[in-house]
């Protein structure tokens, strides 16, 4: 049950430093430091155990789902690299405590920090892939926030986002290759995986699943070529790269790498793939880091030229080369935090990182010059520390493998090289900043730094002295644990020890030290070879090429979406001419086996004034008022259509929708120029009118093949249920209310939402108002001619009891909310008309906006009451009730649905049309006020 | 008989609404061919009841109630617009 707490700790520790205040820096760091010591406790407490050979599991269901557990195990891999992220960790928080300013937010640091810690103690200890996976992000984000701690600094920002953009790819990458891994297994638990390795790399997805995988992890560990980001991630903090760079961050792509090892590794794919990636990227690196003139730039490139060691080491066809990558991991994050360490305190202290500025420091700071000294010469493999025996395990390693047949040579040759190169800029390291004369014109006087500070390089250094010294006795049984972990075996026999005797190894290690000092005496030449190549800035390119692709994706959107709405229907129609058009050529004939109904004149006359309207509307649409008109037979002659073949309330919907629609179209005309002139061009116009032809033809020969056909509809079921199970007579209004109620609500929110749009667009818009007709013609004076007040003041009280009897029979026959609050809404504009704004508004005292959202609020209420009795939502109730003086009648809570509808239609109706109607300003001339105009 | 009768009844009113269709079309003043869509509204009431009446079912007459009531409304709407180009103020 503890397993979890080693990582809810630290989780629960992001929160703590923020409790106290940026001025108490030492309660902070300590009470920051509590909870990640008492994590690292529990894995200590752990410890015994899982050296003897105990693997540790907990776990609990998350998303089960996804498949997704939240599970943990502690083996040997876990337990070297919690021992790794903890203890450095809290060096890491002590150190820090020291290194930043006055200035700097110290719980916010503290806070990314132990964010950080956090996932990637859940990177290490996660016991499913999915759960890995999330952790590896969460590490790719909080990192993005320790790198970019110094936010003012356009660097750090910088450097944040490309970290965050490459890591954040290649865990995408990973997550796809997870999933391919999961999909061959059947499972994401990490033991299953581990254990299906002939399954996995029997299947075809094998090739994809490792490709996906590497990239992932070569991102993370800043492999050859996607190392580039790990140079820049130096704008961080010292101790943040010291903690990144040294002992977490980038060796979570090792540690996948030795987690999946025992089911991906084995392959001649794997071997070749991580093998020479890592060569290449360990030989590149060291290159450029011994030409790099930053104390910081230096040690990044070393730790990328580090990582492709290991990465090599994991690579290679050898079981004791795992575990002297292992061995490594261990041995590179010790000196390399130190030495990180170091360059923080010579940045503090002189102010500078340069190591063209830097010298002679070994006499103003000597104890911190010891140490880094120790450090370097370790990273360069000097014998009696521990950098020197895994570089001897690895020198070994790579005269045993097989790679690359005949040229099996060039193996040992090239990680000669690369050690060489190693020991060359370890050696500039500390020769041109420690010795040398006594630097001048440092930006700080050079001085020993607080004693705090230097003690986690003083245990880090120790650490690898008593490892170089008597590594038998103090990592035997964690490499032993870690490697029965990475390889599922037994450690391979194995010596570790300083002395070997004399062999091949010893002399490629002495060849290394020797030609590292001799290139390090050449090194002038060096720089002036490199000179000749243009500089290179990965930075830069990593923007422009970001940059690049934000151009194109710009330039493609505004291609396909560039605001004509003409453009839209034109994707559009296109789109729906060729699906449905070629879903037409398959037919064998247009027409049927049904028998078309008899033609009278009557429908033929009625078709032919329907086209011909249409053709008007289309025709004539450059003379708005007439094309208006002609719109308005079209509504009509389709409302009888309706009411010709038998569906008296879509016809009395659609009279009352026409009615509406002219209204706000006429409303918007006003506002609109007179004229309109001609913006299309010839090409364009037979361009849409063949579209509009060839769609208009699809559409009709679909609609008359689907009619010629006998088909079995939906409608069958709702005719036989709509009594029984919606108690309606009236099929349409059931179907509405009660059936497909769930989207009527949705309707009538929208219907809602936009008309409370549109009354804040228009709140206070003033817009420009033509004072002649198109002919010239000034505007009559006459607001309010009396005939029309009269005529339409006694239509109201007939149209609102017409309304209200709608609405009552609408759930049997025809009729129902929707009809009802369009009817109600045209007399009440029709009043706004024949009376004004003005006049209406002090007879109705109510607002539109309260009125339709109730409705909303009556229909969400009635859907959610059926909860009350247990039912889902929207479930109607209904019985029959007898009612003195009326009679026998049906009540159904599908009533109270559509009352919700029809408040809903006229609120937002009438907020519409008033507030279109108010736009215009009080001053335009007429009767009442002329008096004031002239 | 009933039947002739509104056979009758029926073509005059159509022809009626193909040459009410027609001044709409020509126009040719704007008045005109308002007058001429609300005739239509008219003539189409008169098609509805008589249809309702051929059918037997009076769901019809509620149709041309509605028709006759909220037609005119449109018309109402269009003359406004000519008089004060503003619909409602």
């Amino acid at each position: 049950m503890s397993l979890p707490l080693i990582v809810l700790l630290p989780l629960l520790g992001s929160l703590v430093p923020l409790l106290s205040s940026n001025r108490q820096r030492n309660l902070n760091a300590w009470s920051t430091a509590l909870l990640p010591a008492i994590a690292l406790g529990i894995v200590i407490a752990h410890a015994p155990g899982v050296v003897a050979g105990e693997v540790y599991h907990s776990s609990m269901s998350w998303v089960p789902q996804l498949g997704l557990d939240l599970a943990f195990r502690l083996d040997g891999l876990s337990l070297l690299f919690l021992l790794l992220i903890l203890g450095i960790g809290l060096l890491i928080i002590l150190y820090a405590r020291y290194y930043l300013a006055p200035e700097d937010s110290m719980p916010r640091f503290y806070a990314y920090l132990m964010l950080f810690m956090t996932s990637m103690i859940g990177i290490v200890m996660a016991d499913n892939l999915l759960l890995l996976w999330v952790f590896w992000e969460l590490t790719s984000l909080s990192s993005f926030l320790l790198i970019g701690y110094w936010y003012q600094q356009s660097e750090a920002r910088r450097g944040a986002r490309m970290a965050l953009a490459v890591t954040g790819m290649g865990g995408l990458a990973m997550l796809a290759g997870f999933l391919l891994i999961g999909h061959i297994v059947g499972t994401y638990d990490m033991q299953t995986v581990l254990d299906s390795r002939d399954l996995i790399q029997a299947d075809p997805r094998y090739l994809p699943a490792l490709l996906l995988v590497l990239l992932g992890a070569f991102t993370k560990s800043a492999q050859f070529p996607f190392h580039f980001w790990l140079p820049h991630a130096m704008a961080a903090p010292t101790p943040v790269s010291a903690f990144l760079h040294s002992a977490t961050m980038v060796k979570a792509g090792v540690f996948l790498l030795a987690r999946l090892h025992p089911a991906l590794a084995g392959s001649q794919l794997w071997l070749y793939i991580v093998t020479l990636t890592g060569l290449v990227t360990m030989i590149y690196a060291a290159y450029f880091a011994l030409l790099k003139y930053d104390l910081k730039g230096v040690l990044a490139f070393s730790t990328v030229s580090h990582l492709g060691l290991i990465t090599m080491l994991f690579g290679l066809d050898s079981k004791l080369a795992v575990v002297a990558g292992l061995f490594h991991i261990i041995n590179h994050a010790t000196f390399k935090a130190a030495l990180f360490m170091s360059s923080g305190i010579i940045d503090h202290e002189t102010g500078t990182r340069d190591i063209r500025k830097l010298s002679g420091l070994r006499r103003s700071m000597p104890m911190t010059a010891a140490l880094a000294g120790l450090a370097a010469a370790s990273m360069a493999g000097v014998p009696l520390l521990n950098g020197f025996i895994s570089k001897e395990m690895m020198l070994t390693e790579t005269l045993e493998s097989g790679l690359l047949g005949g040229l099996a040579w060039l193996i040992p040759v090239l990680a000669t090289l690369g050690s060489v190169l190693s020991v060359a800029y370890s050696l500039r390291l500390i020769r041109n900043v420690f010795f040398g004369p006594e630097a001048k014109e440092l930006p700080k006087t050079p001085h020993e730094a607080p004693f705090p500070m230097r003690l986690p390089m003083l245990i880090l250094v120790g650490l690898c002295i008593v490892i170089g010294l008597i590594p038998a006795v103090i990592v035997s049984g964690l490499l032993d644990a870690a490697a029965r972990a990475t390889i599922l075996a037994p450690r391979p026999e194995l010596q570790l020890s300083i002395w070997h005797g004399f062999n091949l190894p010893l002399l490629m290690s002495a060849i290394a030290l020797a030609g590292g000092v001799g290139i390090y005496t050449v090194r002038r030449n060096l720089f002036n070879f490199q000179r000749q190549f243009p500089q290179r800035n990965a930075l830069m390119i990593f923007e422009h090429s970001v940059r690049r692709l934000l151009q194109w994706t710009q330039v493609t959107i505004d291609r396909l979406e560039n605001g004509s709405l003409q453009r839209y229907m034109l994707w559009l129609i296109v789109a729906v001419l060729f699906l449905t058009g070629s879903g037409l050529l398959d037919l064998d004939q247009l027409q049927g086996s049904r028998q078309p109904q008899p033609l009278d004149g009557l429908l033929l006359a009625g078709a032919g004034i329907t086209i011909l309207a249409g053709l008007g509307t289309a025709i004539l649409h450059r003379r708005r008022l007439v094309s208006l008109m002609m719109l308005s037979v079209v509504g009509l002659m389709v409302s009888l259509a309706f009411a010709r073949f038998s569906a008296p309330d879509l016809a009395l919907t659609q009279l009352a929708v026409e009615v509406v629609t002219v209204i706000l179209l006429m409303l918007a005309l006003f506002f609109l120029p007179q004229r309109t002139p001609k913006e299309s061009s010839g090409a364009r116009v037979v361009r849409d009118v063949l579209l509009a032809a060839g769609f208009g033809g699809v559409v009709a020969s679909l609609n008359y093949a689907l009619l010629t056909r006998p088909m079995d509809s939906i409608s069958g079921f709702f005719l036989d249920n709509s009594v029984s199970g919606g108690g309606g007579h009236n099929v349409v209004n059931v179907i509405l209310v009660d059936f497909r109620g769930f989207d009527t609500l949705g309707e009538i929110t929208v219907l809602c939402i936009a008309a409370i749009g549109i009354y804040k667009l228009l709140n206070r818009l003033r817009l420009f108002m033509p004072s002649s007709d198109s002919e010239g013609r000034p505007w009559s004076r006459d607001l309010h001619p009396m005939l029309l007040a009269t005529v339409s003041q006694s239509l109201l009280p007939l149209a609102l009891l017409v309304s209200v009897f709608i609405f009552l029979r609408g759930h049997n026959e025809p009729g129902g909310g929707f009809i009802a609050g369009l009817v109600t809404a045209v007399a009440l504009i029709l009043l706004y008309i024949a009376r004004g704004v003005d006049w209406a508004q002090q007879r109705l005292s109510f607002q539109y906006q309260p009125i339709a959202v109730t409705g909303v609020a009556i229909a969400t209420l009635t859907g959610l009451g059926s909860w009350l009795f247990g039912h889902n939502f929207l479930t109607s109730a209904f019985g029959h009730f007898s009612i003195p003086y009326i009679g026998e009648i049906e009540l159904a809570t599908a009533m109270l649905f559509d009352l919700g509808v029809y408040l809903t239609v006229v609120g937002a109706t009438l907020m519409i049309l008033a507030n279109l109607g108010k736009l215009t300003t009080r001053h335009r001339p007429s009767k009442e006020n002329e008096k004031e105009t002239v | 008989m009933i039947d002739t009768a509104l056979w009758i009844a029926l073509a005059l009113f159509c022809a009626a609404i193909v040459l009410n269709f027609y001044r709409a079309l020509v126009g040719p003043s704007l008045p005109d061919r308002v007058l001429a869509v609300d005739t239509m509204y008219m003539n189409s009431i008169a098609l509805i009841v008589l249809f309702g009446i051929w059918v037997n079912n009076k769901d019809y007459f509620e149709a041309a109630l509605l028709i006759a009531m909220l037609g005119f409304v449109s018309t109402i709407a269009i003359c406004k617009y000519l008089l004060r180009g503003d619909i409602i103020e």
